[in-house]
Protein backbone atom coordinates (compact mmCIF):
# COMPACT_ATOMS: atom_id res chain seq x y z
CA UNK A 1 0.00 0.00 0.00
CA UNK A 2 1.45 3.52 -1.03
CA UNK A 3 0.85 5.80 2.16
CA UNK A 4 -1.43 8.48 1.55
CA UNK A 5 0.95 11.41 3.59
CA UNK A 6 3.46 10.92 0.51
CA UNK A 7 3.61 12.84 -3.05
CA UNK A 8 4.96 10.34 -5.90
CA UNK A 9 6.67 11.03 -9.24
CA UNK A 10 6.07 8.90 -12.40
CA UNK A 11 9.49 7.85 -12.02
CA UNK A 12 8.78 5.79 -8.77
CA UNK A 13 10.35 8.03 -6.13
CA UNK A 14 8.22 9.49 -3.07
CA UNK A 15 8.37 12.55 -1.01
CA UNK A 16 7.30 13.28 2.65
CA UNK A 17 7.65 16.86 3.50
CA UNK A 18 7.70 17.91 7.15
CA UNK A 19 7.91 21.49 7.22
CA UNK A 20 11.06 22.44 5.20
CA UNK A 21 12.34 19.05 4.69
CA UNK A 22 11.62 16.54 2.47
CA UNK A 23 12.38 13.07 2.91
CA UNK A 24 12.93 11.33 -0.47
CA UNK A 25 12.82 7.15 -1.20
CA UNK A 26 11.99 4.91 -3.91
CA UNK A 27 8.30 3.31 -3.80
CA UNK A 28 7.27 -0.39 -3.52
CA UNK A 29 6.85 -0.41 -6.57
CA UNK A 30 10.32 0.44 -7.54
CA UNK A 31 12.25 -2.01 -5.50
CA UNK A 32 9.64 -4.95 -6.85
CA UNK A 33 10.41 -4.06 -10.00
CA UNK A 34 14.70 -3.95 -9.40
CA UNK A 35 14.74 -6.83 -7.14
CA UNK A 36 17.27 -7.69 -4.50
CA UNK A 37 19.22 -3.87 -4.14
CA UNK A 38 23.05 -4.31 -3.68
CA UNK A 39 24.37 -0.80 -4.18
CA UNK A 40 22.98 2.39 -3.52
CA UNK A 41 25.03 5.68 -4.79
CA UNK A 42 24.09 9.12 -2.93
CA UNK A 43 25.10 12.21 -3.20
CA UNK A 44 26.98 14.14 -0.70
CA UNK A 45 25.81 16.79 2.09
CA UNK A 46 25.30 20.37 0.69
CA UNK A 47 24.49 19.19 -3.00
CA UNK A 48 21.84 21.63 -5.01
CA UNK A 49 19.03 19.92 -6.99
CA UNK A 50 16.89 21.11 -9.07
CA UNK A 51 13.37 18.80 -9.52
CA UNK A 52 13.70 15.97 -11.52
CA UNK A 53 17.12 16.45 -11.54
CA UNK A 54 19.36 12.67 -11.06
CA UNK A 55 20.47 12.46 -7.58
CA UNK A 56 22.17 9.19 -7.87
CA UNK A 57 21.76 5.86 -8.70
CA UNK A 58 20.07 2.38 -7.28
CA UNK A 59 21.46 -0.97 -8.18
CA UNK A 60 20.04 -4.72 -8.21
CA UNK A 61 21.67 -7.75 -8.74
CA UNK A 62 20.00 -7.58 -12.97
CA UNK A 63 19.77 -4.03 -13.10
CA UNK A 64 20.67 -0.75 -12.71
CA UNK A 65 18.45 2.29 -12.36
CA UNK A 66 18.59 6.52 -12.59
CA UNK A 67 17.07 8.15 -9.42
CA UNK A 68 15.79 11.62 -9.81
CA UNK A 69 14.57 13.94 -7.19
CA UNK A 70 11.31 14.70 -6.71
CA UNK A 71 11.36 18.65 -5.93
CA UNK A 72 13.98 20.78 -5.96
CA UNK A 73 16.14 21.76 -2.53
CA UNK A 74 19.80 20.88 -0.98
CA UNK A 75 21.01 17.67 0.72
CA UNK A 76 20.60 17.65 4.45
CA UNK A 77 21.56 14.39 5.17
CA UNK A 78 21.93 10.93 3.22
CA UNK A 79 20.52 7.65 4.86
CA UNK A 80 24.80 6.21 5.48
CA UNK A 81 22.37 3.05 6.83
CA UNK A 82 20.63 2.37 3.80
CA UNK A 83 24.05 2.89 1.43
CA UNK A 84 26.08 0.47 4.22
CA UNK A 85 23.18 -1.87 3.94
CA UNK A 86 20.88 -1.26 0.94
CA UNK A 87 18.63 -4.40 1.36
CA UNK A 88 16.90 -2.22 3.94
CA UNK A 89 15.19 -0.45 0.71
CA UNK A 90 13.52 -3.77 -0.34
CA UNK A 91 12.49 -4.09 3.07
CA UNK A 92 11.35 -0.85 3.79
CA UNK A 93 10.79 1.36 1.33
CA UNK A 94 8.71 4.20 2.61
CA UNK A 95 10.48 3.90 6.32
CA UNK A 96 14.13 3.00 6.95
CA UNK A 97 15.20 2.60 3.73
CA UNK A 98 14.69 6.55 2.98
CA UNK A 99 17.72 7.63 0.90
CA UNK A 100 17.89 11.58 1.29
CA UNK A 101 16.56 14.73 2.89
CA UNK A 102 16.50 17.88 1.10
CA UNK A 103 16.03 21.66 2.42
CA UNK A 104 13.35 22.68 -0.28
CA UNK A 105 13.77 25.27 -2.30
CA UNK A 106 10.24 25.95 -3.14
CA UNK A 107 6.94 25.24 -1.68
CA UNK A 108 5.29 25.38 -4.97
CA UNK A 109 6.58 22.00 -6.58
CA UNK A 110 4.82 19.67 -4.39
CA UNK A 111 1.63 20.22 -6.04
CA UNK A 112 2.60 18.66 -9.37
CA UNK A 113 3.43 15.24 -7.78
CA UNK A 114 1.10 12.26 -7.57
CA UNK A 115 -1.08 11.10 -4.96
CA UNK A 116 -1.35 7.50 -3.47
CA UNK A 117 -4.76 7.05 -5.46
CA UNK A 118 -3.07 8.82 -8.60
CA UNK A 119 0.34 6.94 -8.10
CA UNK A 120 -1.28 3.69 -7.31
CA UNK A 121 -3.69 4.28 -10.71
CA UNK A 122 -0.54 5.10 -12.56
CA UNK A 123 1.41 1.93 -11.44
CA UNK A 124 -2.16 -0.26 -12.59
CA UNK A 125 -1.80 1.43 -16.22
CA UNK A 126 2.03 0.82 -16.75
CA UNK A 127 1.42 -2.65 -15.71
CA UNK A 128 -1.18 -3.00 -18.21
CA UNK A 129 0.91 -1.72 -21.13
CA UNK A 130 3.36 -4.17 -20.52
CA UNK B 1 9.94 1.66 -26.68
CA UNK B 2 10.66 -0.90 -29.81
CA UNK B 3 8.74 -0.64 -32.92
CA UNK B 4 8.89 -3.60 -34.06
CA UNK B 5 5.95 -6.35 -33.78
CA UNK B 6 5.92 -8.50 -30.89
CA UNK B 7 7.33 -11.59 -31.61
CA UNK B 8 5.90 -15.26 -30.10
CA UNK B 9 8.48 -16.24 -27.42
CA UNK B 10 8.88 -19.71 -27.11
CA UNK B 11 7.93 -21.55 -23.81
CA UNK B 12 9.72 -24.71 -22.05
CA UNK B 13 7.92 -27.55 -21.46
CA UNK B 14 8.04 -26.71 -17.63
CA UNK B 15 6.42 -22.61 -18.11
CA UNK B 16 3.33 -23.15 -16.56
CA UNK B 17 5.31 -24.83 -13.30
CA UNK B 18 7.41 -21.86 -12.89
CA UNK B 19 4.42 -20.12 -13.04
CA UNK B 20 2.76 -21.73 -10.50
CA UNK B 21 5.98 -21.34 -8.29
CA UNK B 22 5.53 -17.69 -8.91
CA UNK B 23 8.32 -17.30 -10.40
CA UNK B 24 9.24 -13.40 -12.57
CA UNK B 25 9.17 -14.39 -16.08
CA UNK B 26 11.48 -12.28 -18.48
CA UNK B 27 12.42 -12.84 -22.49
CA UNK B 28 15.83 -14.23 -22.35
CA UNK B 29 16.77 -14.67 -25.97
CA UNK B 30 13.13 -15.19 -27.65
CA UNK B 31 12.29 -17.55 -24.65
CA UNK B 32 9.82 -16.66 -21.32
CA UNK B 33 12.41 -18.16 -18.56
CA UNK B 34 12.29 -17.77 -14.90
CA UNK B 35 14.64 -15.12 -13.94
CA UNK B 36 14.24 -15.62 -10.21
CA UNK B 37 11.38 -17.38 -7.56
CA UNK B 38 11.95 -15.61 -4.22
CA UNK B 39 15.17 -13.66 -4.92
CA UNK B 40 18.60 -13.88 -6.83
CA UNK B 41 20.87 -13.62 -3.51
CA UNK B 42 19.31 -16.65 -2.00
CA UNK B 43 18.72 -18.91 -4.91
CA UNK B 44 22.47 -18.21 -5.50
CA UNK B 45 23.12 -19.10 -1.94
CA UNK B 46 21.10 -22.36 -1.54
CA UNK B 47 23.42 -23.39 -4.80
CA UNK B 48 26.47 -22.91 -2.89
CA UNK B 49 25.28 -24.29 0.60
CA UNK B 50 22.54 -26.89 -0.62
CA UNK B 51 21.46 -26.98 -4.04
CA UNK B 52 19.01 -25.68 -6.34
CA UNK B 53 16.82 -26.60 -9.78
CA UNK B 54 17.04 -25.00 -12.86
CA UNK B 55 14.96 -25.27 -16.45
CA UNK B 56 17.63 -25.01 -19.15
CA UNK B 57 15.51 -26.77 -21.71
CA UNK B 58 15.38 -23.86 -23.75
CA UNK B 59 19.17 -25.34 -24.27
CA UNK B 60 19.49 -27.12 -27.59
CA UNK B 61 19.98 -30.58 -28.30
CA UNK B 62 21.29 -32.28 -31.74
CA UNK B 63 21.94 -35.69 -32.39
CA UNK B 64 24.61 -36.79 -34.84
CA UNK B 65 24.89 -40.78 -36.20
CA UNK B 66 26.18 -42.74 -38.75
CA UNK B 67 29.92 -43.46 -39.76
CA UNK B 68 31.00 -40.34 -40.78
CA UNK B 69 29.44 -38.67 -37.19
CA UNK B 70 33.17 -38.18 -35.77
CA UNK B 71 35.31 -37.18 -38.88
CA UNK B 72 32.54 -34.38 -39.25
CA UNK B 73 32.66 -33.42 -35.08
CA UNK B 74 36.84 -33.13 -35.91
CA UNK B 75 35.93 -31.19 -38.41
CA UNK B 76 33.40 -29.11 -36.82
CA UNK B 77 34.87 -28.80 -33.54
CA UNK B 78 38.12 -27.71 -32.39
CA UNK B 79 38.63 -30.33 -29.06
CA UNK B 80 39.74 -33.59 -29.73
CA UNK B 81 36.39 -35.82 -30.00
CA UNK B 82 39.02 -39.07 -30.38
CA UNK B 83 39.78 -38.38 -26.48
CA UNK B 84 36.02 -39.44 -25.77
CA UNK B 85 34.82 -42.61 -24.71
CA UNK B 86 31.49 -43.74 -24.56
CA UNK B 87 29.62 -42.29 -21.94
CA UNK B 88 32.09 -38.86 -21.36
CA UNK B 89 31.51 -35.33 -23.12
CA UNK B 90 33.36 -32.38 -23.40
CA UNK B 91 33.53 -28.77 -23.59
CA UNK B 92 34.11 -27.42 -27.38
CA UNK B 93 32.86 -25.48 -29.65
CA UNK B 94 31.19 -24.81 -33.37
CA UNK B 95 34.54 -21.78 -34.56
CA UNK B 96 34.15 -19.30 -37.81
CA UNK B 97 37.28 -19.31 -40.65
CA UNK B 98 38.51 -16.41 -38.97
CA UNK B 99 38.76 -19.00 -35.55
CA UNK B 100 35.72 -17.30 -33.73
CA UNK B 101 32.89 -18.54 -31.97
CA UNK B 102 29.63 -19.14 -33.71
CA UNK B 103 28.86 -21.27 -30.71
CA UNK B 104 30.43 -22.57 -27.04
CA UNK B 105 29.42 -26.17 -26.47
CA UNK B 106 29.27 -29.93 -24.59
CA UNK B 107 30.01 -33.06 -26.69
CA UNK B 108 28.52 -36.24 -25.39
CA UNK B 109 29.76 -39.30 -26.74
CA UNK B 110 26.92 -42.06 -26.70
CA UNK B 111 28.27 -44.33 -28.44
CA UNK B 112 30.90 -44.49 -31.41
CA UNK B 113 29.37 -42.89 -34.41
CA UNK B 114 26.48 -41.31 -32.03
CA UNK B 115 27.10 -38.11 -30.58
CA UNK B 116 25.03 -35.28 -28.71
CA UNK B 117 25.65 -32.05 -28.79
CA UNK B 118 23.87 -29.36 -26.40
CA UNK B 119 23.87 -25.43 -27.66
CA UNK B 120 22.88 -22.30 -26.39
CA UNK B 121 19.15 -21.83 -26.83
CA UNK B 122 19.21 -18.29 -28.46
CA UNK B 123 21.62 -20.40 -31.18
CA UNK B 124 20.06 -23.43 -31.64
CA UNK B 125 18.40 -22.64 -35.38
CA UNK B 126 21.57 -21.18 -36.68
CA UNK B 127 24.23 -23.80 -35.22
CA UNK B 128 21.76 -26.49 -36.58
CA UNK B 129 22.10 -24.95 -39.89
CA UNK B 130 26.06 -24.62 -39.52
CA UNK B 131 26.64 -28.53 -38.56
CA UNK B 132 24.05 -29.25 -41.56
CA UNK B 133 25.97 -27.12 -43.93
CA UNK B 134 29.69 -28.77 -42.44
CA UNK B 135 28.12 -31.72 -42.40
CA UNK B 136 29.82 -34.49 -45.18
CA UNK B 137 29.33 -38.10 -45.75
CA UNK B 138 26.96 -40.45 -44.21
CA UNK B 139 25.41 -39.02 -40.85
CA UNK B 140 22.22 -37.72 -39.72
CA UNK B 141 21.93 -34.77 -38.11
CA UNK B 142 18.49 -34.13 -36.09
CA UNK B 143 17.22 -31.12 -33.61
CA UNK B 144 16.17 -32.88 -30.68
CA UNK B 145 15.69 -29.69 -28.74
CA UNK B 146 12.16 -29.63 -29.00
CA UNK B 147 11.59 -33.46 -27.69
CA UNK B 148 14.02 -32.92 -24.85
CA UNK B 149 13.80 -31.06 -21.44
CA UNK B 150 16.94 -30.31 -19.48
CA UNK B 151 16.86 -30.00 -15.86
CA UNK B 152 19.79 -29.00 -13.84
CA UNK B 153 20.55 -30.01 -10.17
CA UNK B 154 23.49 -28.20 -8.73
CA UNK B 155 24.90 -27.80 -5.50
CA UNK B 156 26.57 -29.82 -2.89
CA UNK B 157 22.89 -32.17 -1.80
CA UNK B 158 23.17 -32.62 -5.89
CA UNK B 159 24.10 -36.33 -6.12
CA UNK B 160 22.01 -37.36 -3.13
CA UNK B 161 18.61 -35.88 -4.39
CA UNK B 162 19.14 -37.20 -7.75
CA UNK B 163 19.66 -40.43 -6.23
CA UNK B 164 16.31 -40.39 -4.47
CA UNK B 165 14.06 -40.43 -8.03
CA UNK B 166 16.73 -42.35 -9.85
CA UNK B 167 17.13 -46.12 -9.90
CA UNK B 168 20.70 -45.56 -9.65
CA UNK B 169 23.18 -43.35 -7.57
CA UNK B 170 25.33 -40.85 -9.45
CA UNK B 171 27.39 -40.47 -7.02
CA UNK B 172 30.51 -42.39 -8.92
CA UNK B 173 29.85 -40.58 -11.55
CA UNK B 174 33.07 -38.59 -13.09
CA UNK B 175 33.10 -35.07 -13.67
CA UNK B 176 31.91 -34.78 -17.47
CA UNK B 177 30.59 -38.29 -17.06
CA UNK B 178 27.09 -39.43 -17.84
CA UNK B 179 24.96 -42.14 -18.24
CA UNK B 180 21.50 -43.58 -19.05
CA UNK B 181 19.39 -43.48 -15.84
CA UNK B 182 15.40 -44.40 -15.03
CA UNK B 183 13.89 -41.17 -13.41
CA UNK B 184 11.25 -41.68 -12.23
CA UNK B 185 10.42 -44.41 -14.88
CA UNK B 186 11.18 -42.29 -17.15
CA UNK B 187 14.46 -42.79 -19.14
CA UNK B 188 16.99 -40.14 -18.78
CA UNK B 189 20.38 -39.13 -19.52
CA UNK B 190 22.46 -38.01 -16.04
CA UNK B 191 25.49 -36.05 -17.01
CA UNK B 192 27.63 -34.46 -13.92
CA UNK B 193 28.14 -31.30 -15.59
CA UNK B 194 26.88 -27.87 -14.72
CA UNK B 195 27.23 -23.88 -15.31
CA UNK B 196 27.24 -22.98 -11.49
CA UNK B 197 31.02 -24.14 -10.50
CA UNK B 198 29.29 -26.34 -8.14
CA UNK B 199 28.83 -30.16 -8.10
CA UNK B 200 25.90 -31.09 -9.94
CA UNK B 201 24.05 -32.58 -12.22
CA UNK B 202 21.65 -32.02 -15.33
CA UNK B 203 19.36 -34.64 -16.42
CA UNK B 204 17.90 -35.17 -20.06
CA UNK B 205 14.58 -36.45 -20.07
CA UNK B 206 11.47 -36.29 -22.90
CA UNK B 207 9.69 -32.88 -22.54
CA UNK B 208 6.42 -35.27 -21.30
CA UNK B 209 8.76 -36.30 -18.17
CA UNK B 210 9.90 -32.72 -17.80
CA UNK B 211 6.96 -31.64 -14.68
CA UNK B 212 6.97 -34.88 -13.00
CA UNK B 213 10.88 -34.54 -13.00
CA UNK B 214 11.13 -31.28 -11.76
CA UNK B 215 8.23 -31.88 -9.11
CA UNK B 216 9.63 -34.71 -7.46
CA UNK B 217 12.91 -33.22 -7.38
CA UNK B 218 11.94 -30.34 -5.37
CA UNK B 219 9.68 -32.20 -2.65
CA UNK B 220 12.57 -34.33 -2.21
CA UNK B 221 14.96 -31.82 -1.46
CA UNK B 222 12.48 -29.11 -0.02
CA UNK B 223 13.07 -30.43 3.44
CA UNK B 224 17.13 -29.87 2.98
CA UNK B 225 16.38 -26.29 1.76
CA UNK B 226 16.50 -27.24 -2.35
CA UNK B 227 14.90 -24.48 -3.90
CA UNK B 228 13.84 -23.31 -7.71
CA UNK B 229 16.27 -21.15 -9.39
CA UNK B 230 16.33 -18.57 -12.05
CA UNK B 231 18.55 -17.01 -14.86
CA UNK B 232 19.31 -14.72 -12.46
CA UNK B 233 21.10 -16.93 -10.03
CA UNK B 234 22.15 -19.09 -12.91
CA UNK B 235 24.35 -15.85 -14.13
CA UNK B 236 25.91 -15.04 -10.74
CA UNK B 237 27.00 -18.34 -10.25
CA UNK B 238 28.94 -19.09 -13.26
CA UNK B 239 30.33 -15.77 -13.46
CA UNK B 240 31.77 -16.24 -9.86
CA UNK B 241 33.14 -19.93 -11.49
CA UNK B 242 34.51 -17.62 -14.53
CA UNK B 243 32.04 -19.61 -17.29
CA UNK B 244 31.92 -17.76 -20.67
CA UNK B 245 28.57 -16.52 -21.43
CA UNK B 246 27.82 -16.74 -25.60
CA UNK B 247 26.74 -13.55 -26.64
CA UNK B 248 28.48 -11.45 -23.53
CA UNK B 249 32.15 -12.80 -22.98
CA UNK B 250 32.29 -15.25 -26.19
CA UNK B 251 30.97 -14.44 -29.75
CA UNK B 252 31.92 -13.79 -33.01
CA UNK B 253 34.22 -11.62 -32.81
CA UNK B 254 36.11 -13.30 -30.09
CA UNK B 255 38.89 -16.43 -30.56
CA UNK B 256 39.19 -19.42 -27.47
CA UNK B 257 43.02 -17.49 -27.50
CA UNK B 258 41.12 -14.14 -26.38
CA UNK B 259 38.61 -15.98 -24.02
CA UNK B 260 41.26 -17.73 -22.18
CA UNK B 261 40.03 -20.86 -23.86
CA UNK B 262 43.03 -22.00 -25.67
CA UNK B 263 41.96 -25.69 -23.88
CA UNK B 264 39.61 -26.40 -26.08
CA UNK B 265 41.73 -26.28 -28.78
CA UNK B 266 43.34 -29.77 -30.22
CA UNK B 267 46.35 -28.25 -32.82
CA UNK B 268 47.61 -31.68 -32.58
CA UNK B 269 44.61 -33.70 -33.61
CA UNK B 270 44.52 -32.88 -37.04
CA UNK B 271 42.89 -29.77 -39.07
CA UNK B 272 39.36 -28.32 -37.87
CA UNK B 273 37.41 -25.21 -38.85
CA UNK B 274 39.13 -22.03 -38.17
CA UNK B 275 42.48 -23.69 -37.52
CA UNK B 276 44.36 -21.62 -39.66
CA UNK B 277 43.18 -18.45 -38.07
CA UNK B 278 43.88 -19.50 -34.57
CA UNK B 279 47.23 -20.49 -35.66
CA UNK B 280 48.10 -17.28 -37.51
CA UNK B 281 46.71 -15.30 -34.42
CA UNK B 282 48.92 -17.37 -32.01
CA UNK B 283 51.74 -16.99 -34.10
CA UNK B 284 50.90 -12.97 -34.73
CA UNK B 285 50.16 -12.41 -30.74
CA UNK B 286 46.84 -12.47 -29.10
CA UNK B 287 45.58 -8.62 -28.96
CA UNK B 288 43.43 -8.99 -26.39
CA UNK B 289 42.59 -11.54 -23.24
CA UNK B 290 39.51 -11.86 -21.29
CA UNK B 291 39.92 -11.55 -17.91
CA UNK B 292 38.22 -11.18 -14.21
CA UNK B 293 38.44 -7.81 -12.25
CA UNK B 294 37.06 -6.64 -9.12
CA UNK B 295 36.09 -2.99 -8.49
CA UNK B 296 38.18 -0.68 -6.48
CA UNK B 297 36.23 1.92 -6.48
CA UNK B 298 32.12 1.54 -5.84
CA UNK B 299 29.56 0.70 -8.69
CA UNK B 300 29.02 -2.15 -10.92
CA UNK B 301 30.69 -2.13 -14.32
CA UNK B 302 28.47 -4.19 -16.71
CA UNK B 303 28.38 -5.91 -19.65
CA UNK B 304 29.23 -3.06 -23.07
CA UNK B 305 30.93 -0.62 -20.08
CA UNK B 306 34.15 1.11 -21.94
CA UNK B 307 37.60 0.39 -20.29
CA UNK B 308 40.63 2.14 -20.51
CA UNK B 309 43.92 0.93 -19.33
CA UNK B 310 47.57 1.66 -19.57
CA UNK B 311 47.96 -0.51 -23.33
CA UNK B 312 44.73 0.95 -24.29
CA UNK B 313 40.87 0.58 -24.40
CA UNK B 314 39.04 -2.44 -23.76
CA UNK B 315 35.36 -3.26 -23.14
CA UNK B 316 33.26 -5.10 -20.23
CA UNK B 317 31.74 -8.49 -21.14
CA UNK B 318 29.85 -8.95 -17.73
CA UNK B 319 29.58 -7.88 -14.80
CA UNK B 320 27.32 -8.54 -11.26
CA UNK B 321 27.36 -8.31 -7.92
CA UNK B 322 28.95 -11.11 -6.36
CA UNK B 323 26.83 -12.65 -3.71
CA UNK B 324 29.03 -15.08 -2.31
CA UNK B 325 32.02 -12.17 -2.29
CA UNK B 326 30.03 -9.60 -1.88
CA UNK B 327 31.22 -7.31 -4.20
CA UNK B 328 31.15 -6.11 -7.83
CA UNK B 329 32.83 -8.69 -10.30
CA UNK B 330 33.13 -8.87 -13.84
CA UNK B 331 34.94 -9.96 -17.03
CA UNK B 332 36.99 -7.70 -19.38
CA UNK B 333 38.38 -8.18 -22.59
CA UNK B 334 41.65 -6.14 -21.93
CA UNK B 335 44.49 -5.20 -24.56
CA UNK B 336 47.58 -7.88 -24.29
CA UNK B 337 50.07 -6.13 -22.01
CA UNK B 338 47.22 -5.30 -19.95
CA UNK B 339 45.77 -8.67 -18.93
CA UNK B 340 48.25 -9.08 -15.83
CA UNK B 341 46.84 -9.56 -12.48
CA UNK B 342 47.11 -6.77 -10.15
CA UNK B 343 46.49 -4.14 -13.02
CA UNK B 344 44.23 -1.25 -12.26
CA UNK B 345 42.35 0.18 -14.97
CA UNK B 346 39.26 2.67 -15.66
CA UNK B 347 35.78 1.34 -16.12
CA UNK B 348 33.30 4.12 -17.44
CA UNK B 349 29.99 3.84 -15.41
CA UNK B 350 27.68 5.82 -17.09
CA UNK B 351 30.17 9.17 -17.08
CA UNK B 352 32.30 8.73 -14.66
CA UNK B 353 35.35 6.64 -14.62
CA UNK B 354 35.83 4.30 -11.46
CA UNK B 355 38.75 2.10 -10.83
CA UNK B 356 38.98 -1.47 -11.28
CA UNK B 357 41.73 -3.73 -10.72
CA UNK B 358 42.73 -7.69 -12.55
CA UNK B 359 42.37 -10.16 -10.25
CA UNK B 360 42.40 -14.63 -10.03
CA UNK B 361 40.09 -16.31 -11.61
CA UNK B 362 37.83 -18.33 -11.18
CA UNK B 363 36.42 -15.64 -8.36
CA UNK B 364 34.94 -18.77 -6.53
CA UNK B 365 36.31 -22.19 -6.67
CA UNK B 366 34.67 -25.12 -4.89
CA UNK B 367 36.13 -27.92 -2.90
CA UNK B 368 36.90 -31.01 -5.09
CA UNK B 369 35.37 -34.27 -3.70
CA UNK B 370 34.12 -36.02 -7.04
CA UNK B 371 35.77 -38.13 -8.76
CA UNK B 372 37.68 -36.29 -11.86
Amino acid sequence: MNPNDLHYTKSHEWVRIDGEIGTIGITEHAQKELGEIVYLELPEVGHVYNAEEEFGTVESVKAVSELFTPVSGEVVEVNKRAVGEPGIVNDDSYGDGWLIKLKLSSDEEVGKLMSAQLYTEYVQSEEKAK
Amino acid sequence: MSATAPIALKRTPLYSLHRELGAKIVDFGGWEMPVQYEGILEEHRAVRERAGLFDVSHMGEFELTGPDAFATLQRLTPNDVGKLTDGRCHYSAFLTEAGTFVDDLLVYRLKQDSYMLVVNAGNTPKDFEWARSHSQGQLRLENKSDAYALIAVQGPLAARLVARVADSDPSDLHYYAFRDMKVLGEPALVSRTGYTGEDGFEICVAAEAAEKVFRALLEAGRPEGVVPCGLGARDTLRLEAKMALYGNDIDATVTPWEADLGWIVKMKKGDFLGREALERQKREGVPRKLVGFEMIDRGIARHGYGAMTPAGAGIVTSGTHSPTLGKPIGLALLPSGADAVGIEFDVDIRGHQRRARVVETPFYKRRKDVPA
